[in-house]
């Protein structure tokens, strides 16, 4: 028996509790996440899509409910570095090089130096930045950064990758280039990825499940399986793609989006 | 940081003319240079007296680099405690505040009387405080300037909060702290040279400009300001350097602004 890589059972997240600004975030969620599977969370703004997922990386604290990753508690799969993170901010340190800053989780784990350098050096080759390694993040451009925080985020093989809107900020173009890389990178390395976006495309592209939420209270409104085979560039022209950008958005409209 | 002729050398043309501008006007207008010394009397006047001057910048110079470095370290360590620790920010930034709206070089007088006249030690504890306060008010917020989503991702690492200061917050406060330690380095060198007007050794540069000038000798005393002078600009730029050399990669190191 293999163990779900994500369980959330009755997940509320109430912000500012019994004060005036209470806000209900999330109420009642239920969802189960498989190893292997890349699922999207998608909705309208307070849909509480980022909550969720900050829940899940026991960034924050649930309410009510409980959420178990890789069969453990959340805030113990976080503290075992079950998972990495990446933010819609790639958020690299400027006072370290590009090598550097995928060495970063290594070095709190306290890898060897020469370990160190070996993994960031396989992670640059991944995101095919190779000769950037000795480069300071102010001389690399937005995609290119964006492609830094995934290595980083990869650098120590988590089972789970939560990304948090990590391609809102570039181009169109930019942005293609990476989800493609994205996926072979998930492909080739049998992580399990929940992604946030507000791009209805974006998820049909990237996952196997799109988990549609609706706002105030934060709910799970519908769960669409996207079954397209392995991704090219003809994908998006497809009509099973089309079809499915469809479904999502019909699901978005019913949560008046 | 390369160091081209062309940007050392403007600087240069442009104080030289400043002096001999200087050195040609009091010709003109006060043959006697009774108010102010022409350029050529204050480095003969420096000539004249090399060894006094000489032992008055290092006496004077450790007065100033001591209470630097003292009060740079107490403001760092204050600056990371107020910032780590909540009770500690709500306790003692109003006091510092308070303590901040002392004009301290008043103090001198009666440091001077509670640890002697002629000891240099009122005129170290009044560099201290002079220097401690830019210091501690920069650096505290460069601190708090660190980027939300750099701390949340050093959270998933489930790393310490002192590891998250030095991977994330000592990073971000340097711009600051090193703009503040520019600004401390010249308050020091004034802090001390007035303080030393009350007090402390007499060989120091303070008094040698108020003998001077009681006296009516101004380029004696003008020279002595020479000195201090010199010594605040080596002092400014050991902090330049020492910037420099901390965060290599920022847009204004790269850029090579001072």
């Amino acid at each position: 028996m293999t163990t779900e890589a994500i369980r959330a059972t009755d997940v509320s997240k109430v912000f500012n509790l019994g004060k005036t600004n209470q806000v209900a975030a999330l109420l009642n969620i239920d969802l189960v996440i498989e190893p292997g599977e890349f699922v999207t969370l998608i909705g309208p703004s307070g849909c509480g899509k980022s909550t969720l997922l900050r829940l899940i990386a026991s960034l924050i604290p649930t309410t009510s409910g409980s959420i178990s990753v890789n069969g453990k508690t959340a805030e113990q799969a976080r503290l075992d570095q079950d998972y990495g993170m990446a933010f819609q901010k790639a958020g690299l340190f400027d006072w370290r090089t590009v090598a550097k800053n995928i060495e970063l989780p290594l070095e709190l784990m306290g890898w060897k130096s020469s370990e160190r350098k070996a993994r960031s050096k396989e992670m640059l080759d991944l995101v095919q930045l190779g000769d950037f390694g000795n480069h300071h993040p102010a001389e690399l451009s937005g995609g290119m950064q964006q492609r830094v925080a995934i290595a980083r985020a990869l650098s120590f093989k988590p089972s789970l990758l939560l990304m948090d809107e990590p391609f809102g900020a570039l181009d169109e173009m930019t942005r293609e280039h990476v989800q493609d890389e994205l996926l072979r990178i998930w492909q080739d390395t049998d992580t399990t990825v929940v992604f946030v976006t507000h791009s209805v495309p974006e998820a049909v592209y990237l996952s196997t499940r799109v988990v549609v939420m609706s706002p105030r209270p934060g709910q799970i409104s519908t769960m669409i399986d996207v079954d397209l085979g392995g991704r090219n560039q003809f994908t998006r022209d497809d009509p099973g793609f089309h079809q499915a950008v469809t479904e999502v958005r019909k699901a978005l409209r019913v949560v008046g989006a | 940081m390369r160091f081209r002729f062309a940007e050392a050398s403007a600087p240069l043309v442009a104080g030289v003319g400043i002096l001999l501008l200087w050195e040609g006007s009091l010709w003109i207008l006060s043959p006697d240079g009774f108010v102010l010394p022409p350029p050529s009397d204050i480095l003969g006047s420096v000539g004249e007296n090399a060894s006094e001057l000489w032992t008055a910048a290092r006496i004077t110079g450790w007065v100033v680099v001591s209470g630097l470095v003292v009060g740079v370290a107490f403001a760092v360590a204050a600056s990371l405690l107020v910032n780590r620790f909540r009770l500690a920010r709500e306790a003692v930034t109003p006091l510092m505040v308070a303590v901040n709206a002392i004009p301290i070089i008043a103090l001198a007088p009666i440091f001077n009387n509670w640890f002697g006249l002629t000891s240099p030690r009122s005129n170290q504890i009044i560099v201290v405080l002079l220097v401690f306060f830019p210091v501690f008010i920069n650096t505290v917020k460069g601190l708090s300037l660190a980027d939300s989503s750099q701390i949340e991702l050093m959270e998933t690492y489930a790393a310490s909060q002192w590891r998250i200061t030095r991977e994330v917050r000592i990073p971000t406060a340097m711009p600051l702290f090193f703009t503040s330690l520019k600004v401390a380095s010249s308050l020091a060198v004034i802090g001390a040279i007035v303080a030393e007007y009350f007090g402390g050794r007499q060989d120091a540069l303070g008094p040698m400009i108020t003998q001077a000038a009681g006296l009516t000798r101004y380029a004696d005393a003008w020279a002595a300001v020479l000195v201090g002078t010199i010594v605040g600009t080596i002092l400014y730029f050991l902090a330049v350097a020492a910037e420099r050399a901390a965060m290599p990669w920022h847009d204004s190191v790269r850029r090579g602004s001072i």
